[in-house]
């Protein structure tokens, strides 16, 4: 008998023909009629009409023509709710039958029509079938309280459902555990608030069940523990050692789930023990293994991977090999493997690695062909050891005349230029002989860097860069930009034979400008790059993988760029942000990542902003030395992203002012800013303040207010803090020092008397002493005064003055925000034509905070005075 | 979970269609035809984003089956299904074709009925499915006690066997099928060598009966060595090492871990019992030397010398070496010392076939490739020399020391079964960069 038959009737007024035999007496034709039915609505044919004569169809003591009308009634129920009515009594019926698959048959169907009204007629049945004597009716009966949850959560938690699903997860029965796992795993994503409390005792029951339930309900259980946090590292082992027997087993979502949960409880873990290093070498094998499953649980085994090596690239650091590209893998399979082998590649293996590239591309496919010919460039800057072989490698592509290889190449190797200047520029005039063929933007664009940047050894640079000019207005934004650049930087080196040539560029670019303002704000918008979408809820590709393996999230989940030119370098770091936890992580030793796609013109955008950067912060209280604002981190170095910034303190608080340019060609947002643990524990009172998008070529102004309630840790030098800065293209470090005057606080006046004290207790280790000669201080009669006076507006108090032997000494305190007392006295003697003062600093350590002795503290206390001093 | 699942033909046209929430509508099916099965390029991933449903499909011959989700659902286990339900659907009716789907629909909806609830997969273990699933429909008349049976094993503690089998003869079979994989440079030094290997084992035994399964892995015997002073040149010589290894279901996975002792309870009739991985030692059966030279723009020569490295007592059988032909070949003439060779121009190759070929043996051949004049820019990249072969040993070394068996209700004795062992070693991916 076939069934096949179903799917071809196609005659006219098959309707009412399937209804007839619906209601025929004979079963064997009602049966044949139910299939039919079920084949038209397969195909995707309306059979509601035949609603009420399928559902007459369900009282039958035939198994199988029940679960036929059972599936006609999931589909139809919740277009004809009122007549989904009629179906009620019948599975509150079966519910009660003494066959148990009928019984779990009703629950499950029942809970998969879904309209409200039955819901109500479901709570009754599905609270006995909860406490069911059979396990294959409980373990129905708990999926079925997920269904319910997603028509009516409110009835489900009015019912008690959740406690009698709660009570499940102690069954005596693996398989209903594992069902009662997903269900509240599933309610617990979907409610928002906890609805199961994970303790050890629950996660024990759990572990127990793992060993017996089948491979799915092992995944229930494993994705259900990657979530729990345990309470110390002695825990997170002992999970570890009940969970590490599944990564033998057949099934890949089990291993991959039980990498998953390692890879948790590993961060709980100190990194170097003992335990932690032979779970790493555990993890190896299984990985490898999953690279002979089916090419699609390859797929997503790689995308992992990929995490995994970048949150742990120990775990498979000998196992090069295994990612090496075999001739006939999917593409999809392919590319993901570049990608492995790339973060792999190190010194040791980078010459086999060079080999299989070069191998790679020759290959047939132009993506794959292309991303080879990048990872070679990746290599060269990744490892510089095989820089020099990457060159030639790219050198030998470029040779083939394979068009997209030789535009790929120029790219890569304008990376290489960047990262190694004046290393490999002999084989410019190679490059300059495949101009003609570069016909993409990025290509196009990297070749005009190049000829700027060695405008001086290319003899025609001119010329060349001339012929570009021809169709300036036809050109992409980043080729014009490009080329801009390159010309002023022509110009620069070369300023007499190309004036003419600036002038017209200028005067090209200018005229770009002004019809794009009149074009108004659609126009900006067609021009400008597109912007990042918004972290969607549902799940990219992305961040269904990165789920998976949600190893350790940051704060904020990473926006994933629209694919634009930024193409390789953004999407190394979202995924690294991915894996990164928060920037407390990413201060640590980990290196940041080599920028590649820095803007063609970020070095000269560094140079206009020093000009215009500098300027004293505005609003510090009068006399209040405030240093200059100094270039934090350079656009080049940024990219696109200066920052040049300096501290003060105002209203008794620590304030950094920081200036923030972009000199890319796409908007910046969602800046955030963090400290590293520095010397004096500050930390930032409230975060960075930007409201606005800041749009290509615009600074910003910003203050942020700091505290010193922080973490402490001695840095070198000591007034060195350590900042992250982070925007939607990525996170930048840099270092600043903070002049130390900003923390000498308000109340740091000593009583006379505890002056005189407090100097003579300190020991003398606890004493320094400093020349500052060729003072400029003004006429002799005012010179105590003003030196006074210019200390006490930077918190350095005077306690006395003296003339002893024609010398005018001085007395002052001044207090650190951590607490430590600096005594100081002046000697203040005339010289010729300037003064010189020798200073005495005695330092009170009451509370010592700072574990650092006197010595190290004044070096910059003295500075600080200096330059105090030495202010006009 | 899986919000979905659907099954396609071709063209596109739905076959089965399994909707498990709301979030999945009717205009989901459309999208995945329209975005994946009708799209002008290649697939490109086997996970496809659309409108914020994310599709997961595998193809089987012209059929095509997507599982559909809005949810964050774990990739791995959504394809490790798909595959489990081709097992499924296969054991049941064949070859996943057309015609076999749609004459089975309803089973087909009945198995998904059991074996994905809400779009959480269920029980799919085929034997204990086909004891109450039938292409037959439904036995209606089953007995309270078949019932019962039935659910506790559908949910039991061994979910893969059936209680109260018998046979009249207790037999076993084991098969170690391993699968040699090398990837070689033209001058003969081994890029990646590695033995992917299964040991597949019928069982037809009565009873509950327990197995406990014995190869001659390193750290079996090395810990071994320790205690009972085995000699050392012996367990060093036999033994091998196994990178990495994954049991079926039934073994019990703790045991291995804390005793690395393979027990179980098989299920019965066939199934994979264990898969491994070794890379250390790997005998290699064959090797293959190229020779190619290219001879002005029109003609290129090449040879290929066939070694074969094995016992000259052992026979491999159906050998077969493909050495791939530029895209403008026009002819090729042929010389071969033994077996036949043909020019196969629709698959751009020369094969070479040999029935059978003992150990220590070499054979040769030579063609000339005469290739017409393109005025093609781009050099043609030679693909590497591939080559099959099926050998009866096991390449990696491995060797199954015991099975024993235990039935303590039932009378027999691990004496009284008959056990047959096989070893075969078969090409995976063999071969050679010229």
């Amino acid at each position: 008998m076939t069934d096949s038959k179903y799917f071809t009737t196609t005659k006219k007024g098959e309707i009412f023909e399937m209804k007839g035999e619906l209601n025929s007496e004979k079963k064997e034709k009602k049966r044949e009629a139910v299939k039919k039915v079920i084949a038209s609505m397969t195909v995707g044919k309306d059979v509601s009409a035949l609603f009420p004569d399928v559902v007459n169809c369900m009282q039958t003591d035939n198994l199988e023509l029940k679960k036929l009308v059972y599936l006609y009634l999931m589909n139809y129920a919740k277009s004809q709710p009122d007549m989904a009515i009629m179906a009620v009594n019948t599975f509150v019926k079966d519910c009660e039958d003494p066959n148990p698959l009928i019984r779990a048959l009703a629950v499950r169907t029942m809970g998969c029509i879904r309209v409200d009204k039955i819901t109500e007629y479901l709570c009754e049945p599905l609270r006995k079938c909860l406490k069911d004597e059979d396990p294959y009716v409980r373990k129905t009966a708990a999926v079925c309280v997920a269904k319910l949850y997603d028509i009516n959560a409110q009835l489900v938690e009015d019912q008690g459902f959740l406690d009698a699903l709660r009570d499940l997860l102690s069954d005596s029965n693996p398989m209903v555990v594992a069902n009662a796992v997903a269900a509240l795993s599933e309610i617990n994503e979907a409610s928002g608030h906890p609805v199961i409390e994970m303790n050890s005792q629950t996660i024990n029951k759990l572990l127990t069940a793992l060993n017996e339930c089948t491979e799915w309900g092992q995944v229930f259980i494993l994705d259900f523990l990657a979530n729990y946090n345990p309470k110390d590292d002695r825990e997170a082992q002992s999970i570890c050692e009940r969970v590490t027997p599944r990564l033998a087993h057949a099934n890949a979502a089990v291993v991959l789930s039980a990498v998953k949960v390692c890879m948790k409880l590993m961060e709980m873990m100190v990194s170097d023990s003992d335990y932690c290093s032979t779970l790493t070498k555990k993890l190896a094998p299984p990985l490898v293994t999953l690279l002979s499953s089916e090419p699609e649980v390859q797929y997503v085994a790689l995308r992992n991977i990929n995490l995994i090596v970048q949150k742990r690239p120990d775990i498979l650091k000998h196992e090069m090999k295994v990612f090496f590209v075999k001739y006939n893998d999917p593409i999809y399979v392919k590319l993901e493997k570049l990608d492995i082998m790339i973060r792999l590649a190190t010194q040791a293996n980078i010459a086999q690695v060079l080999a299989e590239l070069k191998e790679y591309a020759t290959e047939v496919d132009v993506d794959f062909v292309r991303k080879s010919v990048r990872a070679i460039g990746r290599c060269a800057i990744k490892v510089e050891q095989s820089a020099e072989r990457c060159v030639s490698t790219l050198l030998d592509l470029i040779q083939t005349k394979v068009n997209y290889v030789v535009q790929e190449a120029v790219v890569v190797i304008k990376d290489i230029f960047r990262k190694y200047p004046n290393k490999y520029e002999s084989i410019i005039s190679t490059l300059c002989e495949n101009l003609d063929t570069l016909d993409e933007p990025e290509a196009r664009a990297s070749m005009i860097w190049i000829i700027g940047e060695y405008a001086e050894r290319i003899d025609n640079a001119d010329e060349l860069l001339e012929s570009f000019l021809d169709a300036f207005h036809d050109e992409n934004t980043q080729v014009q930009l490009a080329l801009l650049t390159a010309i002023v930087k022509l110009f620069l080196k070369r300023p007499t034979e190309t004036q003419e040539l600036v002038q017209q560029v200028l005067s090209l670019a200018t005229q770009l400008c002004t019809c794009r303002s009149g074009g108004g704000a659609e126009d900006e918008k067609l021009d400008s790059p597109p912007l990042p979408q918004p972290t969607s809820v549902i799940p990219s590709q992305d961040s269904l993988i990165g789920d998976l393996l949600s190893l350790d999230m940051g704060p904020t989940q990473p926006t994933q760029p629209a694919p634009s030119s930024q193409g390789q370098a953004v999407q190394s770091t979202a995924s690294m942000d991915l894996l990164g936890g928060g920037f407390d992580y990413l201060l640590g030793p980990s290196e940041s990542p080599v920028p590649q796609q820095q803007q063609a013109f970020g070095g000269d955008a560094g140079l206009l902003g020093d000009i215009f950067g500098v300027g004293p912060g505005s609003g510090a209280s009068a006399g209040f030395y405030v240093p200059p604002k100094q270039m934090w981190l350079p656009a080049a170095k940024g990219k696109g992203l200066e920052i040049t910034g300096t501290f003060s303190r105002r209203g008794g608080q620590i304030v950094m002012d920081v200036t923030i340019s972009n000199k890319a060609m796409q908007p910046m947002e969602g800046f955030a800013i963090q400290l590293n643990k520095n010397s004096f524990g500050l930390v930032p009172a409230a975060p960075l303040n930007i409201p606005h998008a800041i749009n290509p070529n615009q600074s910003t102004d910003a203050s942020m207010v700091l505290n010193t309630n922080g973490p402490v840790q001695k840095m070198d030098p000591l007034t060195n803090i350590q900042v992250a800065i982070k925007n939607i293209v990525d996170v930048f470090y840099f270092a600043c020092i903070i002049p130390i005057h900003v923390f000498f606080t308000e109340d740091g006046q000593m009583d006379k008397r505890v002056f005189l004290a407090t100097w003579k207790d300190i020991p003398a280790q606890n004493e320094v002493q400093y020349t500052l000669s060729n003072m400029m201080l003004g006429a002799d009669t005012t010179v105590l005064d003003a030196v006074s006076n210019k200390l006490q507006q930077n918190n350095i108090f005077t306690i006395a003055k003296r003339n002893v032997e024609g010398q005018d000494m001085l007395y002052q305190s001044l207090k650190l925000t951590n607490g430590i007392w600096v005594l100081t006295e002046l000697k203040i003697a005339p010289g010729n034509p300037n003064y010189t003062i020798y200073m005495t600093l005695r330092f009170h350590m009451q509370m010592l905070s700072l574990k650092s002795r006197a010595s190290e503290v004044a070096p910059t206390v003295y500075q600080a005075f200096e330059t105090i001093l030495r202010q006009q | 979970m899986i919000g979905g699942l659907f099954i396609y033909n071709h063209k596109g046209e739905v076959l089965i269609s399994r909707v498990f929430r709301d979030d999945i509508g009717r205009n989901a099916v459309d999208a995945f035809r329209v975005n994946v099965i009708h799209a002008r390029q290649q697939v490109r991933s086997p996970v496809t984003n659309i409108a914020r449903t994310s599709f997961f499909h595998i193809k089987r011959g012209n059929i095509w089956l997507a599982a559909v989700t809005k949810q964050n659902g774990n990739a791995a286990m959504v394809f490790e299904f798909l595959l489990k339900m081709v097992e499924v659907m296969q054991s049941y009716f064949g070859k996943i074709s057309e015609d076999n789907i749609k004459n089975n629909f309803v089973l087909i909806y009945e198995l998904l009925d059991e074996i994905l609830d809400f779009g959480y997969a269920q029980n799919t273990d085929v034997g204990i499915l086909k004891t109450f699933i039938t292409q037959q429909g439904i036995k209606g008349t089953q007995s309270r006690q078949e019932q019962t049976q039935i659910t506790s094993q559908v949910t039991g503690k061994i979910t893969h066997r059936r209680e109260g089998i018998k046979y009249r003869r207790n037999e076993l079979f084991l098969d170690a099928i391993e699968y040699v994989n090398l990837l070689m440079s033209p001058q003969g030094q081994i890029l990646s060598a590695h033995v992917a290997g299964k040991v597949v084992m019928k069982s037809y035994l009565s009873g509950m009966p327990e197995c406990k399964f014995g190869i001659n892995d390193k750290i079996v015997l090395d810990n071994k060595g320790k205690t009972t002073t085995d000699d050392p040149s012996r367990s060093g010589k036999m033994s091998i090492a196994i990178d990495d290894c994954q049991f079926h279901q039934c073994v019990k996975l703790s045991k291995f871990e804390s005793e690395h002792s393979i027990s179980f309870i098989p299920p019965d009739g066939e199934f994979e019992l264990m898969r491994y991985r070794t890379t250390k030692d790997i005998s290699l059966p064959f090797r293959i030397i190229p020779l190619v030279r290219e001879v002005g723009r029109t003609k290129m020569e090449v040879k290929v010398v066939l070694k074969s490295n094995f016992k000259p007592t052992l026979l491999a059988q159906k050998i077969e070496v493909r050495i791939p032909t530029p895209l403008n070949t026009s002819g090729v003439q042929l010389i071969c010392m033994k077996g036949k060779a043909k020019y196969k121009s629709s698959e751009n190759a020369i094969v070479w076939k040999i029935k059978r070929m003992g150990g220590m043996k070499e054979s040769q051949i030579s063609a000339e490739i005469e290739l017409l004049q393109t005025n093609d820019k781009k050099k043609w990249t030679r693909p590497p020399i591939s080559m099959n072969f099926e050998v009866p040993f096991a390449p990696s070394g491995l060797k199954v020391r015991y099975l024993k068996v235990f039935e303590p209700k039932l009378n027999y004795s691990d004496h009284d079964v008959i056990k047959w062992v096989r070893y075969i070693g078969r090409s995976g991916l063999y071969e050679t960069r010229c």
